[in-house]
């Protein structure tokens, strides 16, 4: 029993010492730039591909394999700083993590494209001896990963203390105008930084590959994820904390698999993410317990003046699309029901994210949540589906509501990070909950959509119900948009000190936004289930997340408009270029990118 | 009859240093008080503790009677006191209306019931719905909030619809006057309000502050241009180091020699500090 023990810490110290890799970076790249870079991840796949296909094609050994790792990573890191990220500086505050998202999106899909997404095994490079230490066993490549673990912190110690270079970095650190004014290239140092940083996440991702024997470009999302739990662990932008949140959270997960089974590992990650962001948002190692103040430079959005649509205009398009299915047109129709269903959800994000800040990458969790208990309800509880899907409006914004409470004192990133944490735990939960969600298998055999009696199966019946409920919920929207909620939460998105000084309650009024947006979101999920007839706990991943947000910023943040413009485009146009199909998700990513530098308040302008 | 505001032995410290030392203040009603001193001297600090946005260390802070030490900031602008910001803090994407009607938010009454529990949903409820009693209300404050607005002639009035980003510095300021008057308040804070303010804009914001004071309104300044001082207060307390180095009517304060001393430099450091802006002379 100790020998097992003994191999789950081994185990733990050197998936810690990888994590560790991956969390120093994103703590550098914080320090420096105060920025989560979301596309640290997909540095990592690149690093793991570059190694694989060094050793399949050119059969280098492994010291040269690890110089080309590091070579072609840092290659991508600075490409990431200074095409990604540098043309952005002084735009909204929100701009650079969404452009962090989408070169992610942009990275993944290049990879999936050259490599395919089926995994591959990398050739290993360390010989195969393990010696046997109290009862448990340690291998060479234990040993390697953790050589070059410390081998890094102390390169990288050394290159912050000793080097002008390094004394740059920590100064840009401390207070980038100043160090600035004292000629200090802040640009370089910003490079030198994401070189150094997709390095290590290069290293990473091949050492990855040879301790579980295989890679794919599947892995890039749980690397940012995990890589993000860490640094939080540490606390934002702290290199030594990084390095401690790492080991930290690789060997609790290694003895949480011990104890509770490989399905819950990710589990207690993103429990401790939000257990740290609850308890103590600046990591382990910090003296302070409140946040530190956001820069005020800026505004949270892009600052513009809506496009002006009349009322007759809105009328008129809404008109047109209740009459689409007069075409007799199946397969159009049920594209329009798709983005119907998605405008519903971008009508939520875009309340959310936009109208009151809170840039939620979990939203696709609602649909979930509101799938589930539609499907639920339907099933096991005997409801008919016209009650089922109100109420699972109703469950949706209570539930999400009260998921995301923990995080309303939260602001900024830490936002983002919270929210993609909890929508992480809901897909979990709904993994690991055998006994109501049926687990892996899914539910399947979902009722039909009916309205006492009348059946709305058929693509137009699906088609005019989503039509019905999105008109419904957006005029809702925009009432409430129009009442004194409008302006409150507003103002807690442009300067929630200021707003708390004139009586408003930041909590209170996030709750009505996360309440009203999970009912909407809620509903859209159970219409969904209900259409497609079988959902599982992947049916509205984080993929989801990211495109509901793609949407929004497309339609302009904050615009409800918008929001169903962004979400119809977005599920419209690539079915018009069908024959672009394997491209898509590389076209969402580009999509956003271009929008964030070029034209960052949407089309029809943020709110 | 107790004072507006009570400050004791209000404490401060940011790491090691010690911002507010030994703050303690008494603000009557209907008086105009100005706190002055060289920059770092604690004067914001004091006015965070005193709102709410910070905590002290030590000390006490009483508003009209009660106890309000370390208060939430939305439970004091629930009693009255009103606050502007030294950098102009308003919402930048709200038109200057809307910036206005924020201000008024303490004094939402009928689409904010005061129900345990179920309050946020009905706010939710009657935002929607729209009563007749809800819509009056939004009116009233419309109104009211015109009526503030044009306290700055023809500043704002012409801009309504702009939102706030687009505005001067100098109309920023005024919109961050304008909401802070839109609470209603019994005690209003103002810091700085004619900072980059040229002289004809600085003569017109300082008839605003005296047709408040004239008014009634309890008012606590913050202000750097000693003529506006000298003019507008009741009382003056300086400021240095985060203590109370001299208080007492204007024309006293002005050739106190401890005073003369923190703004022109201290003798005995040899190196003369930059004196402030505006001279004491």
């Amino acid at each position: 029993m100790s020998g097992a023990w003994f191999d789950y810490t081994v185990n733990g110290f050197v998936i810690g010492n990888i994590y560790a890799l991956l969390a120093v970076g994103l703590a550098l790249i914080y320090g420096v730039a105060n920025l989560v870079n979301f596309a640290h991840g997909s540095v990592y796949v690149v690093g793991a591909y570059t190694g694989w296909a060094a050793i399949t094609y050119l059969d280098t050994p492994l010291p040269v394999t690890l110089l080309c790792v590091i070579a072609v990573s840092a290659l991508v890191g600075v490409g990431i700083e200074r095409i990604g990220l540098r043309p952005l500086h002084g735009s909204s505050r929100i701009a650079p993590l969404l452009a962090t998202i989408g070169i992610a999106l942009v990275l993944d899909q290049v990879l999936q494209l050259l490599f395919t997404p089926d995994p591959r095994a990398v050739p290993m490079q360390v010989p195969e001896w393990r010696v046997a230490i109290g009862g448990g066993t340690i291998g060479a490549l234990d040993l390697l990963i953790a050589g070059i673990g410390m081998i890094s912190a102390v390169v990288l110690y050394s290159f912050l203390r000793f080097t002008k270079l390094g004394w740059a970095v920590r100064a840009t650190a401390q207070d980038s105008d100043a160090a600035q004014q004292m000629g200090v290239d802040v640009n370089r140092v910003n490079m030198a930084v994401f070189a150094i940083a997709s390095a290590l996440s290069g290293v990473s991702g091949v050492l990855v590959g040879m301790y579980y024997n295989q890679i794919s470009t599947a892995m890039s999302f749980e690397a940012t994820l995990k890589g993000i739990v860490a640094l939080i662990i540490g606390g934002l932008g702290n290199v030594p904390g990084a390095i401690a949140g790492s080991l930290i959270l690789g060997l609790t997960e290694s003895y949480g698999i011990a104890l509770f089974g490989t399905s819950y590992r990710n589990l207690f990650a993103f429990v401790l993410l939000i257990a740290m962001l609850v308890w103590r948002p600046n990591g382990l190692f910090a003296a302070r317990r409140s946040l530190p103040p956001e820069p005020m430079t800026g505004t949270f959005i892009a600052r513009s003046r809506p496009v002006a649509v009349p009322r007759w205009a809105v009328a008129a398009m809404i008109a047109v699309a209740a009459l689409l299915p007069l075409l007799d047109q199946p397969y159009l129709l049920q594209i329009g029901a798709n983005s119907l269903m998605y405008a519903m959800l971008a009508l939520s994000l875009t309340l959310v994210a936009g109208t009151v800040g809170q840039v939620s990458l979990g939203h696709a969790a609602l649909l979930a949540i509101g799938g589930y208990a539609s499907g639920l309800l339907a099933m096991d509880a005997g409801w008919p589906v016209a009650l089922a899907i109100p109420a699972a409006g109703l469950v949706t914004a209570a539930l999400g509501t009260l998921l995301v409470f923990p995080a309303f004192r939260l602001t900024g990133h830490y936002v983002s990070i919270a929210t993609l944490g909890i929508g992480e735990i809901v897909a979990l939960v709904i993994l690991n909950w055998t006994g109501l969600t049926r687990g892996a298998i899914g539910l399947g055999g979902i009722p039909p959509l009916e309205v006492f009696g009348i059946d709305l199966g058929s693509v137009e019946g699906t088609y005019w119900l989503c039509l019905a409920v999105l008109v419904l919920l957006a005029l809702l929207q925009l009432r409430l948009l129009r009442s004194h909620l409008g302006r409150t939460w507003r103002a807690i998105r442009d300067d929630p000190v200021a707003a708390r000084s004139y009586g408003v309650s930041g909590d209170r009024y996030k709750a009505l936004a996360f309440g009203f947006g999970g009912f909407a979101a809620g509903i859209s999920g159970a219409i969904t289930a209900h259409a497609y007839s079988y959902i599982n706990h992947e049916t509205f991943g984080a993929s989801i997340s990211i495109l509901a947000l793609t949407m929004v910023i497309l339609g302009g943040l904050g615009n409800v408009l918008g929001a169903v413009l962004g979400a119809t485009l977005l599920i419209a146009l690539p079915e018009a270029f069908r024959f672009l199909a394997e491209y898509r998700i590389l076209i969402y990513g580009i999509v956003l990118l271009l929008l964030i530098r070029f034209r960052p308040q949407g089309l029809m302008g943020t709110v | 009859m107790a004072p507006v505001l009570e400050v004791r032995g209000l404490q401060k410290r940011f790491g090691g240093v010690t911002a507010v030392a030994d703050a303690a203040l008494d603000l009557r009603e209907g008086e105009l008080l100005s706190i002055i001193g060289p920059n770092g001297a604690g004067k914001t600090t004091l006015f965070n503790l005193v709102s709410g946005l910070d905590r002290p260390d030590a000390g006490s802070v009483r508003l009209f009677g009660q106890d309000v030490t370390g208060a939430a900031p939305e439970r004091l602008a629930g009693l009255g006191l009103a606050r502007t910001f030294q950098h102009g803090r308003v919402f930048g994407n709200l038109s200057v209306l809307d910036n206005v009607l924020v201000g008024a938010h303490a004094r939402l009454r009928a689409v904010r019931p005061s129900v345990p529990v179920l309050g946020p949903l009905l706010e939710l409820a009657l935002a929607a719905i729209r009563p007749g009693a809800v819509r009056a209300e939004e009116a009233a404050l419309r109104e009211d909030a015109m009526r503030i607005i044009s306290l700055f002639g023809e500043r704002l009035m012409p801009r309504l619809d702009h939102p706030a980003f687009s505005l001067s510095y100098a109309n920023r300021r005024r919109v961050e006057i304008g909401r802070a008057l839109a609470l209603h308040p019994r005690l209003l804070l103002l810091d700085e309000p004619t900072a980059g303010m040229n002289e004809t804009e600085t003569a017109e914001m300082q008839g605003v502050v005296a047709e408040l004071k004239r008014s009634g309104l309890t008012i606590l300044l913050i202000e750097h241009k000693l003529e506006m001082v000298m003019r507008l207060s009741d009382r003056v307390i300086v400021m240095d180091n985060g203590r109370r180095i001299a208080e007492g009517l204007p024309q006293a304060v002005r050739h106190d020699p401890a005073v003369i001393e923190a703004y022109l430099g201290h003798r005995e450091a040899g190196m003369a500090r930059a004196p402030a802006q505006g001279t004491v002379a």
